[in-house]
């Protein structure tokens, strides 16, 4: 008998605006996982048919730097508002980003500048001050995976793919994390709140596929900013990521898929370390969970090339997902350069099966 | 004149929206990442702020407990009377390093590695990290994959569609000069240019006592701040 499904995400629901949108890319998603961003804006702009705006002149939003203490809260505020000037600038008005720390950021500054006007009257004059700029509030502001969430639905219609099990006929079992900082701060802001998030779990039953629920779902991936940033401190941030693969483990996924850049990161590299260090490993027969953004896993689904879209970037090798959802591949092809260079292959872990 | 503690903390909009009244009820703790790890205990954090004791709040600002947050902010969510102890640390560290005392504690004086990584990269790539900083030295979880990227830089992220070292947008492009003077110069106009300079003064002061190279950049200490755990060592021993 199949479990009642929970429907207290329903009660938070937000705007996702429905086209024109200012995009703002990732500190960590840009050097870990590449493609995904490009991936990403050819999703909107193809399958959606949305138009989608890629500044050159864009920044970080320093969040990083921020949560990790090396900078104040008006610096972030300001390089905030210099990204909204460039919005303002090019003519748009709804604001995506990349990053869920992003994201965290955005909508902590303009909760501030609800609660303390004094700080965005500080931050405008700074900004005028420091680069000549001015800029208006988005009228709309949301995360990637949003717009993913939002376009679920057509995706579904496109895609060649479903998550099913092309052996068994039985939907995959598929984790879905989701980055602290998209509704632990301000739970009104993320599609299903806090503590039932909806937006990578709407896209799993979109794509028929079975969500798990386990224990520590909603436990961080342990970034911790500081302590990752630290090689002395990363015991607190693979710590974290073995509570999680503990505890989801024995409901055996065939999939993690993550909203922000570093609990992707962090999930795909600890599974590494973790068999190296303990011999332990999440997947089957030897091999790590693969673990995906949910733009790499609507990529799949679409048809695209696995190795056009950088899964040949993730240590955990994708090839056990591929296998089971049916992908036509080249193994061949995986570590090649753009032109048929022959680029040699990564040397294989000591313990955790690769390909 | 002897600085106020409680009342400095006071001007911070993170300390006004991270304290109500704390109940002592436990809940960050039970669901803290740091506390699932390590020693750390939100609670008594925000207990022995509540009780507005100069010399306590003084030792609190000398000591590891405030840098081992790691700012999920898991705590904001489930506090039944909406403190927020990541909020209150926020302001407990920028104030420690105001006054010099981060200096003091070991976790507290990493804060020079940070500064030199992901502080000093925003000023000269535009972002946090760069594909040219990371190597499996000083970041060996990337693994076998990532030292097969950096053989293959430009040819992989050719590959992969990046925009990498081109001034035009895209994945890993050359931010311009004119954003990276943008940035430096808001910088220097909202306190952050100040704070690294607070944070260089004060370890070149602590280098010159454990005799360690203190220069710029990648210096012996460093990799002193950035690869030892001190707290380990000690609990080793």
């Amino acid at each position: 008998m199949k479990p009642i499904p929970n429907k207290n995400w329903e009660a938070y629901q937000k705007e996702i605006a429905d086209d024109h949108y200012y995009f703002a890319r990732s500190c960590i998603r840009q050097n870990f996982f590449p493609a995904a961003e490009d991936l990403f804006l050819k999703i909107i702009r193809e399958i959606a048919g949305k138009e989608i705006f890629d500044d050159a002149r864009q920044t970080t939003c320093s969040g990083i730097a921020y949560h990790s203490g090396v900078i104040p809260f008006e610096t972030t505020m300001t390089v905030v508002a210099r990204q909204f000037a460039l919005m303002t600038e090019a003519g748009y008005e709804n604001f995506v980003c990349s990053c869920v720390t992003s994201f965290g950021i955005y909508n902590e500054v303009l909760e501030t500048w609800k609660q303390f006007p004094e700080k965005e009257k500080e931050a405008r004059e700074a900004l005028k001050r420091a680069t000549g700029k001015t800029f208006e509030i988005p009228r709309n502001l949301v995360h990637t995976s949003d717009l993913i969430y939002k376009f679920r639905k057509e995706i579904a219609e496109k895609a060649i793919l479903r998550l099913v099990n092309k052996n068994t006929g039985e939907p995959l079992k598929v984790v879905d994390h989701i980055g602290c900082h998209y509704a632990k701060i301000f739970p009104e802001k993320g599609v299903g709140g806090a503590e039932f998030p909806y937006v990578l779990a709407g896209m799993i039953d979109a794509w028929g596929g079975d969500q798990v629920d386990y224990p520590e779902r909603r436990h961080c991936c342990g970034f911790g900013f500081r302590q990752y940033l630290l090689k002395s401190n990363r015991g607190y941030s693979i710590g974290n990521s073995k509570i999680k693969f503990e505890s989801m483990q024995p409901y055996h996924p065939d999939l993690i898929i993550a909203n922000c850049p570093g609990c992707t990161f962090f999930l795909d590299r600890w599974q590494y370390v973790l068999a190296e260090m303990e011999g332990r490993t999440y997947g089957e027969n030897g091999y790590g969970i693969p673990v995906l953004t949910y733009e790499e896993l609507a990529g799949l689904l679409l048809g695209y090339n696995p190795w056009d879209i950088g899964l040949q970037v993730h240590q955990v090798t994708v090839e056990p997902i591929l296998e089971k959802l049916g992908v036509k591949f080249n193994p061949e092809e995986k570590y090649k350069g753009l032109h048929g260079e022959d680029l040699g292959s990564p040397a294989m872990p000591a313990v955790l099966r690769c390909h | 004149m002897k600085m106020e503690l409680y009342k400095e903390l006071s001007k911070d909009i993170r300390f006004i929206e991270g304290l109500n009244a704390c109940i002592n009820c436990g809940t960050c703790t039970a669901i803290c990442p740091a506390a699932a790890v390590s020693d750390y205990d939100p609670r008594m954090v925000v207990d022995t702020i509540q009780q507005r004791d100069e010399k306590e709040l003084e030792l609190l600002l000398k000591s590891d407990t405030i840098w081992l947050c790691g700012e999920c902010l898991s705590c904001k969510t489930r506090c039944p009377r909406s403190n927020t102890p990541g909020y209150i640390i926020q302001a407990l560290r920028a104030l420690s390093i105001e006054t010099g005392f981060f200096a003091e504690s070991s976790q507290g004086q990493k804060q020079l590695a940070i500064k030199r990584t992901v502080g000093d990269h925003i000023l000269k790539y535009g972002y946090c990290v760069y594909v040219d900083e990371v190597n499996t030295e000083m970041y060996p979880e990337q693994g076998p994959v990532w030292d097969w990227i950096k053989k293959n830089k430009e040819l992989v992220l050719e590959r992969l569609g990046t925009s990498y070292q081109k001034e035009q947008s895209g994945s890993l492009r050359k931010t311009s000069k004119e954003s990276l003077n943008d940035l430096k110069r808001i910088f220097e106009e909202t306190g952050a240019t100040k704070r690294f300079e607070i944070i260089e003064d004060y370890s070149a002061r602590v280098a010159n006592s454990l005799d360690l190279d203190f220069k710029t950049d990648r210096d012996s200490y460093f990799y002193y701040q950035y690869n030892e755990n001190q707290q380990e060592k000690k609990s080793e021993q």
